[in-house]
């Protein structure tokens, strides 16, 4: 067998030049794929430009009347009169509100997230039904979170725990900030839930096998090698869940909130003053609109910037622990 | 009772035949299925004691299914039934009152993907003896480096214990995982075509490693590189869907093989 030079097994050089010579633009303009490119695009803006409205919106006209004295001060009963009034109340109700809720809420919801992933058989109807009570869970109104919260809460359990502690007055039995904050972790659980199986599932299976191998228990190799993974995910579900929950209002409607205190809650079987209620009632109940709109916009605007801290703090723990991750030590 | 294929060892060099009589691993007319689907055909195969037994066949074989048979990581897939038996020691490890923690302790298993825990090198290798209560740090030290050493990897990360295991190489990685499964002292290996994922420098050292460790463990690979089972284990089983076809000395298998299906795969005709 003799060898073949180049020019005998490359194709013949075509003698067409223009082929390559030619530039690339397009014969005739695409209409269709501007078309489609440009919806998309101005989609994705109009979420943009909507967001951006609402908080310039909010931040030009709450900045002007916020100041030191307004988060910091406890209002007369008339709360209506822009020079005198504060929200310090609601700003420490929605606080607490907010953080035992997510206390009560991410146990639970880790602890199903894991039992539904770890340890349920995906296909047995009890997993079934309960993955449907999840979902459902996540798609009741949150009114009906409210009404549920009252019947369960403060109804059967409150008033069931001053009969057994012998209360002469309602102690347990009536609104109070852990009904309130317990409505709302029902209602986020969903979320928790979720995210948290998510993040397990994400999980490579070699990491499980690996700590199941070495002779682990199922436990053991949950505690030590999934959770740890786990918890970055688990903290966006907290994330999710303060999220929605700090600027709801009719969960707490009748479980909690009130329209007004003056003094501070001290004991979780108070009531409390919180911010999203209150927004609703400066703009119901104002007998002046005109001078009670900066403090309106203060509020809303105080809300956004609890939501967003209460956030930034989730954030901060959970880049800490990616950093973390990342770099071992 | 089926037959259990042992065959003699004859190679020079091994005066030290393995007893037929008594093979540390002995599996009986084992099948698993898979549902309704049959896995394994009954297989019956007696493995020596610290010894490399590989496995070979071509992919679906069942030789992984088989592997994992041996440390009871079956047990973890739904709808997985075996019938037969399975002996290590002379124990049933399918009897009922065997606790499939404490076979893995005896029976350590090294994975395809190397899967290094996301710790530091240190608690990787730290994380079984933790596990089966060692608290002391002197210990813990002394048994980590011990066993470093024993997967050849000591010299590469002495300085920097403490630093992700995610860090290192892939080789390095898999070795990592070996010292792993060493340092809580198993009677056997299982190892799960452990250089698939590794360039030929990084197999090189695992394939060195599996003759070393072979003088204190009991090793029983899973391997699709023909070479690699010539090389490094002293019988080989050849399996073709989900039967053995063939089970003998490595060098009987690789050279004068008795079986024709057995001849047509390691001389690569099929497979």
């Amino acid at each position: 067998m003799n060898t073949l030079t180049p020019s005998e097994y490359l194709p013949e050089k075509s003698a067409d030049t223009t082929r390559f010579t030619r530039n690339f633009r397009a014969e005739k303009f695409d209409f269709w794929s501007f078309f489609f490119s440009g919806l998309t695009g101005a989609a994705t803006w109009l979420i943009v430009a909507i967001l951006a409205t609402i908080l310039l919106n909010i931040g030009i006209n709450g900045w002007s009347a916020i100041s030191w004295h307004f988060v910091s001060t406890i209002p007369k009963k008339d709360f209506f009169d822009a020079n005198t009034t504060g929200v310090l109340p609601m700003i420490v109700g929605t606080s607490i509100r907010v953080i035992v809720m997510t206390i009560f809420v991410i146990p639970v919801g880790v602890i199903t997230a894991i039992y539904l992933t770890e340890y349920a058989a995906n296909t047995s109807l009890l997993t079934r039904i309960i993955r449907a009570a999840v979902n459902n869970l996540a798609g009741v109104p949150s009114i009906v979170f409210g009404l549920f919260g009252l019947g369960f809460f403060i109804n059967f359990v409150g008033k069931n725990l001053d009969k057994i502690l012998h209360n002469t007055d309602a102690v347990w039995g009536q609104p109070a900030l852990v009904w309130a904050s317990l409505t709302l972790a029902v209602m986020t659980l969903p979320v928790v839930i979720v995210a948290t199986e998510e993040s397990l599932k994400a999980i490579p299976a070699g990491l499980r096998e690996a700590s199941l191998a070495l002779g682990a228990t199922k436990l053991q190799t949950i505690l030590r090698v999934v959770l740890p993974q786990a918890l970055p995910g688990i903290l966006t579900g907290g994330i999710l869940a303060v999220s929605r929950a700090a600027g709801e209002v009719a969960p707490i409607l009748f479980t909690g909130v009130a329209y007004y205190m003056a003094s501070l809650p001290s004991h979780l079987s108070d009531q409390f003053m919180d911010l999203g209620y209150h927004v609703f009632v400066l703009s119901t109940q104002s007998p002046n609109i005109e001078q009670t709109r900066p403090i309106l916009y203060a509020t809303v605007l105080v809300l956004l910037i609890l939501t967003f801290a209460l956030n930034l703090v989730a954030v901060l723990i959970r880049s800490n622990i990616r950093k973390k991750m990342r770099s071992m030590h | 009772m089926a037959e259990i294929t042992m065959p003699k060892m004859n190679l020079p060099g091994t005066a030290t035949t393995v007893s037929a009589s008594a093979p540390l691993i002995a599996i009986e007319n084992l099948s698993l299925y898979y549902g309704a689907s049959k896995a394994l055909k009954n297989i019956s195969l007696g493995l020596g004691e610290k010894v490399v037994t590989a496995f070979i066949g071509p992919s679906g074989c069942g030789k992984s299914t088989l592997l994992r048979c041996l440390n009871r990581m079956n047990d973890l897939i739904d709808n997985v039934r075996i019938e037969g038996s399975c002996k290590i020691g002379g124990h049933d490890i399918y009897a009922k009152d065997v606790d499939a923690i404490e076979l893995r302790k005896r029976v350590g298993m090294v994975f395809q993907k190397s899967n290094p825990f996301p710790k530091s090198i240190y608690e990787n290798v730290a994380y079984g003896l933790r596990l089966h209560g060692m608290k002391a740090k002197s210990e813990l030290d002394a048994v980590v480096e011990k066993s470093l050493r024993g997967a050849a990897l000591w010299d590469e990360v002495k300085d920097r214990l403490h630093s992700s295991a995610l860090g290192l190489s892939g080789g390095q990685q898999q070795r990592l995982c070996i010292a792993r499964a060493i340092a809580i002292r198993p009677e056997i290996i299982l190892m799960d075509e452990p250089a698939s994922a590794l360039d030929p420098l990084a197999t090189a050292r695992i394939e060195e490693l599996i003759l070393e460790l072979k003088k204190e463990f009991t090793i029983v690979i899973v391997t699709h590189n023909m070479q690699q089972a010539a090389r490094i284990s002293d019988y080989t089983a050849f399996f073709y869907i989900g039967e053995l076809i063939e089970f003998d000395t490595t060098a009987k298998i690789f050279t004068n093989p008795s079986k024709r299906q057995t001849e047509d795969y390691v001389t690569g005709r099929f497979g």
